[in-house]
């Protein structure tokens, strides 16, 4: 038997969230009036007793039987509509019961089939295995978390599968944020008479994140940082908890970059932001070398040199630049070569897609080391799905922070990088149902 | 000989625009010394010190032990030679580099030059061709040390060096009165990367950080995606573009703004986000244009990191990326502005592309001491802001090829503050800004080319004896028409465009062909004239009572100050009719009173030594129109103490005293006076400012707050000016203030 879940199950006490190494996001969920973000998110929570419509009024009905048990019907989403991606999580429920199971509609059944006995999705759906966080008791039910992902561009595709599979029969709530909550909510109400609950990108991000730091992920930690970050031989992934992760500087590169600093679960700021993130390195590197996707992008970036794009310190000062204490191998110009026609025509496009992934990294670095030298905040947490499978940005990131810091800062990551908003609204699945 | 007959050895195709004489780019090579380059990307700047020969005209009083007639002159006039020094900045494009050193090799008669000081990317790659031209040794300094040098230079020596710009105001540069204390400052410097430093004193500064993402990064990545080379043509592309075709806007992701965190939808979420496609084409504006912003927000946002983490609030822009194109300075000062919540300004500078030539020069100067002297940037030889910006001047740039120029005067006396400004940080001189003021613009460009062909003419009378005169004259009238013309289409050229800039323009240009006091002869036989009234005057004026006494010295100060050439409206009746005198003047003002300083004011200080008052009495140091002079009043002031007993003892035990201000114009900058005179201000604990006439008193001063009591006083004469102001012409200004109550009656 799984180690953390038993641990858990005799430390969760409530009758909703058994997952007890979250005890202060399992009150909050339980306590409307102590949530983080009631001011805005008031507004989300729709009155059922105003919703006229025969579907409504049916769903209306199979909520108030989920209230009874404490828990909302299956199934259980969390969406985040982000810019380029959209990220979903599923709960798959383990412990269907017989008589569950006979009454599950065929609806419920065919979406629970499809999603987990798949790995992909149409053409660019996708389902990150390695992440799917097992045996996971949520609101008194035992399942797995499945992490799902597919472009925002298809959107319209997914609203469409959600008509033509009758999603609205099944009267769920479907929580959804990211800035295409707002953008496609009209779309999901016409297309496929489904209303969604719009959530805060930044609360749910944040309320993600401390959920799946708190149960782990499969019995190893969720954190990890670089050993060694200054010396590329010996730099070496290290998983690790953290007792305490308050104060942190969190950074959430997705198409742009948003930078909070978090003081405690429900006190964070948004300290600024950059539209140099993850969108910026995949549409210069599309214009540059027609690659198509994030993944031959980053294939090309591995390949690629980028000093032969990017001019040093050494280029113009023939080495170190002693009176400012810069060292030789610094970038002093991203691009810079490219000002010579030679050079322009000359060059690979892996050292293009190299030169574009380290010029990004390194902006984002710097602005986060920036901000957490004002904030006064010594760690530094990197997510969102611009760090997926992108081992040289972050061990970049981890340089930047480690080297331009003298040791000060400390670079943490995430396993589930991209995820946590998803998780977030989820998450705010089961409270919406509790609050009722 | 031209410049382009050399050139047209060379293989360049833009040979043919250098058609200027040389010795008007060039200029005193004869005696140039302390060469210094400065070598970029694509300008070169060269730097060079010379000293000047002018004519100066000095006045000289005459024996008068022998005994006095009525026909002998006061005191004589001499004109004299006169070497002052001269920095003399030039910036061309790389292309021309051969063709000028060939040019300097020719000229250079001075030999004792044997080193020259270089800098800037490009001084390594030219070396050995200075050398071989030049025959001198390249001495390289460090760029950035060369940098801040120099931008502290012109913070302390240009007054409105420093300034705002506004893309969509009514005159899109806003120049920033230079505080005299410059630091603490930040300069962000855009080359191919970005340097950040910090300024806290002369030798005081720090790179505290940078950034890769600079110039270099639009200009290669730009010629990567549009395949187009220059960097020029890059803004130019970015200047027609459409960025919201290329960049994720907040509202292409949230379908409007981001409400809750108060991002609006046009905002850019992501730079380039759109771009991640192969089913759509792009075009290179709208590329240029998404580029030009992604960098520009970047640089903005980490200056206001940096400007925060320091808390630092002037901030410098400069850099190749920025030099004078309007496009890269709008977008900084736009990304600032967000970044800081309008709290942070991005402030440009005039001379930006001077500055590491500037600081390579000084580094050679040293013992020179250049620092150790106050500067004043002369109008006359130099070609103001955007003066070769394709865009705005097309015509011009013909004309002057691609050179630009900037030439300053090393100032005799060390310029400081006024110690009783009451906010020295707020002081500004000029009541006016033309700039900001169209209409006030229109009609003061008007009137200076009106008034042109008397100056003219004047300048002619003044050397009656020299005939190369006429043509010299004409050649003024040519210069001072053409900066008048310039001034017409920019004119921000030279700063903030005031009444006061205008006349040190003329000044300028008048001494540029040795026509150094056109007025002196005038001023002479009207000093001649007033000193024989002046016992008469004291004595009708001693018989009045107290009351009437007071009354009548101050019309007195005021009538005096009707005779004033500069005023249009004036000597258009002193020309006209030989016979107007102090008595027409009086019946103007209907009043009985005496010629500005000897039968103005020295009756009126007359009375204030009487009651006991200590007077320090403040004259120009060199001439401006019919302004009494610190050396022609020293010898009025002699006169007048042989004949006036109270004049005598008050001079003789140092109640009055005779004070040079520093300034050479009919206006008064207060905050850049004779170093002497603040000292003097300071240790007599001066509680009473009288400012007379109106260059000093209503052009500028107007609105000058001091920290003790002071009097403004000025006649109106010109009606333009009297309609502005709810007056008529010849009416009188009396503005008496007391600090803090700020009461002004009138």
């Amino acid at each position: 038997m799984d180690k953390a879940k038993s641990v858990m199950d005799q430390k969760g006490s409530g009758p909703c969230c058994t997952n007890g190494m979250h005890k202060p996001l399992r009150r909050q969920l339980s306590n409307g009036s102590c949530s983080p973000f009631s001011p805005t998110d008031d507004d989300h929570h729709h009155d059922p007793q105003t919703n006229g419509s025969p579907a409504k009024r049916c769903r209306l009905r199979r909520r108030m039987e989920s209230v009874r048990k404490n828990r909302p019907p299956f199934p259980w989403f969390g969406m985040d509509i982000g810019g380029t991606l959209v990220k979903l999580v599923y709960f798959e429920p383990k412990d269907i019961t017989a008589e569950e199971e006979q009454e599950e509609v065929e609806n419920l059944k065919s979406i629970r089939w499809y999603l987990t006995s798949n790995t992909a999705y149409g053409k660019t759906g996708v389902r990150d295995v390695h992440l799917e966080l097992r045996n996971l008791t949520i609101c008194g039910r035992t399942g797995n978390l499945h992490f799902i992902r597919f472009p925002t561009a298809a959107m319209h595709k997914f609203i469409q599968m959600g008509r033509d599979k009758h999603f609205s029969s099944l009267h769920t709530t479907l929580c959804a944020t990211g800035g295409g909550a707002y953008k496609f909510e009209n779309d999901f109400r016409t297309m496929a008479d489904l209303e969604l609950l719009k959530l805060d990108e930044l609360d749910c991000l944040i309320q993600g994140l401390l959920y799946i730091d708190s149960v782990g992920f499969n019995d190893h930690p969720e954190c990890y940082f670089f050993e060694n970050p200054s010396d590329t031989q010996n730099c070496i992934k290290k998983p690790c908890c953290l007792d305490n992760l308050f104060p942190m500087l969190l950074v959430n590169i997705g198409s742009g970059v948003s930078i909070l600093a978090v003081y405690a679960k429900d006190d964070y700021k948004r300290v600024t932001g950059t539209s140099l993130g993850g969108g910026t390195f995949l549409g210069l590197c599309c214009l540059l070398t027609g690659c198509e996707t994030f993944e031959e992008a980053l294939e090309m970036a591995s390949k690629g040199d980028s000093t032969n794009v990017d001019k040093l310190v050494k280029d113009i000062y023939g080495g170190d630049y002693q009176r400012f204490g810069l060292q030789g191998s610094a970038v002093a110009s991203s691009f810079g070569h490219m000002m010579s026609k030679e050079k322009r025509e000359s060059i690979s496009k892996e050292d293009l897609a190299r030169a574009t992934l380290v010029t990004i990294t390194n902006n984002i670095g710097s602005i986060a080391r920036m901000c957490a030298v004002n904030e006064k905040i010594e760690r530094v947490v990197f997510v969102g799905n611009f760090l997926r499978i992108n081992t040289v940005s972050t061990k970049l990131l981890a340089y930047a922070m480690d080297f331009w810091s003298k040791g000060q800062l400390r670079a943490l990551f995430l396993e589930h990088e991209g995820y946590f908003g998803a998780v977030g609204a989820f998450l705010e699945l089961l409270k919406s149902s509790d609050d009722a | 000989m031209a410049l382009c007959g050399v050139a047209d050895t060379g293989s360049h195709s833009m040979d043919k625009s250098i058609t200027l004489p040389p010795d008007e780019i060039f200029r005193n090579l004869e005696n140039a010394k302390r060469f210094a380059i400065d070598i970029g990307g694509s300008l070169t700047k060269l730097a060079y010190y010379s000293t000047v020969q002018h004519k100066v005209a000095k006045v000289r009083s005459f024996d008068h032990s022998a005994k006095e007639t009525d026909g002998d002159p006061l005191y004589e006039i001499s004109v004299q030679e006169e070497i002052t020094a001269r920095l003399h900045f030039i910036k061309f494009e790389n292309a021309y580099i051969e063709t000028c050193l060939d040019f300097i090799k020719d000229h250079l008669v001075n030999t004792e030059t044997k080193v020259i000081k270089a800098t800037g990317g490009g001084a390594h790659k030219f070396k050995d061709l200075i050398e071989k031209k030049l025959k001198l040794k390249v001495d390289k300094e460090d760029e950035m040390t060369c940098l801040i040098k120099g931008c502290n230079f012109v913070l302390k020596n240009i007054p409105h060096e420093a300034f705002v710009y506004a893309k969509h105001a009514d005159s899109e540069f806003r120049f920033q009165h230079t505080h005299p204390d410059i630091f603490p400052y930040l300069l962000i410097n855009i080359g191919s990367g970005v340097s950040i430093v910090k300024v806290e004193a002369e030798d005081k500064f720090e790179r505290i950080g940078g950034s890769s993402i600079g110039g270099g990064t639009f200009w290669g990545l730009g010629a990567l995606l549009t395949k187009t080379k220059r960097f020029d043509e890059l803004l130019q592309l970015a200047s027609k573009g459409q960025h919201t075709n290329v960049d994720m806007l907040v509202k292409d992701i949230y379908g409007g703004a981001y409400g809750s965190l108060g991002l609006t939808g046009d905002l850019i979420a992501s730079s380039f986000g759109k771009s991640a496609t192969t089913d759509k084409e792009f075009s290179k504006e709208d590329m240029a244009k998404s580029l030009l912003h992604m960098i520009s927000n970047d640089i903005g946002q980490l200056a206001c990191l940096y400007a925060k983490l320091h808390n630092l609030t002037r901030v410098y822009f400069g850099g190749f990326f920025i030099r004078g194109h309007p496009v890269t300075m709008h977008t900084i000062t736009y990304s600032i502005n967000f970044f800081t919540k309008g709290e942070v300004q991005a402030l440009f500078l005039r001379h930006e592309g001077y500055l590491g030539a500037i600081g390579a020069f000084l580094k050679g100067a040293e013992e020179d001491n250049p620092n150790q002297y106050s500067w004043g940037e002369n109008y006359a030889g130099s070609s103001g802001l955007m003066s070769v910006s394709p865009e705005l001047n097309p015509i011009q740039r013909a004309r002057s090829g691609t050179f630009d120029m900037l030439e300053m005067d090393r100032l005799e006396r060390q310029l400081v503050n006024l110690p009783l400004l009451q906010d020295p940080t707020s002081y500004i001189p000029d009541t006016v800004d033309l700039t900001e003021d169209a209409l006030a613009r229109e009609y003061w460009l008007y009137c200076f080319e009106e008034a042109l062909d008397g100056v003219v003419k004047r300048a002619i009378a003044s050397q009656k004896d020299q005939p190369e005169a006429v043509e010299r004259a004409e050649k003024f009238r040519q210069k001072y028409r053409h900066k008048l013309q310039t001034l017409r289409h920019q004119p921000f050229a030279y700063g903030s465009l005031t009444v006061r800039s205008l006349l040190d323009t003329r000044e300028h240009c008048l001494n540029e062909f040795n026509f150094p006091d056109p007025y002196s002869k005038i001023k002479q036989k009207e000093n001649d004239m007033a000193l024989k009234y002046y016992l008469k005057v004291v004595k009708s004026v001693e018989e009045l009572s107290w009351e009437q006494r007071q009354f009548n010295l101050v019309k007195g100060l005021l009538a005096g100050n009707v005779f004033d050439w500069g005023a249009k409206a004036v000597s258009d009746v002193l020309e006209s009719d030989p016979e107007f005198g102090f008595e027409q003047a009086k019946q103007q003002l209907q009043d009985n009173s005496g010629i500005d300083i000897i039968l103005g004011v020295f009756p009126f200080i007359r009375e204030l030594l009487i009651r006991g008052t200590e007077v320090v009495l403040a004259s120009n140091s060199a001439p401006a129109l019919n302004d009494v002079t610190n050396s022609e009043l020293q010898i009025l002031t002699e006169r007048i103490a042989a004949m006036d007993p109270v004049i005598h003892a008050a001079l003789k035990e140092d109640r009055l005293a005779l004070v040079q201000n520093g300034s050479s114009s009919p206006c008064l900058d207060l905050s850049r006076l004779d170093k002497v005179l603040a000292t003097v201000v300071r240790e007599r604990g001066t509680d009473l400012v009288i400012i007379e006439g109106m260059g000093r008193a209503i052009h500028t001063n107007y609105y000058a707050m001091l920290s003790c009591e002071s009097l403004k006083l000025a006649v109106i004469k010109n009606s333009w000016l009297a309609d502005r102001l709810g007056g008529k012409i010849f009416s009188v200004v009396f503005k008496y203030e007391v600090p803090s109550k700020a009461q002004g009656q009138h």
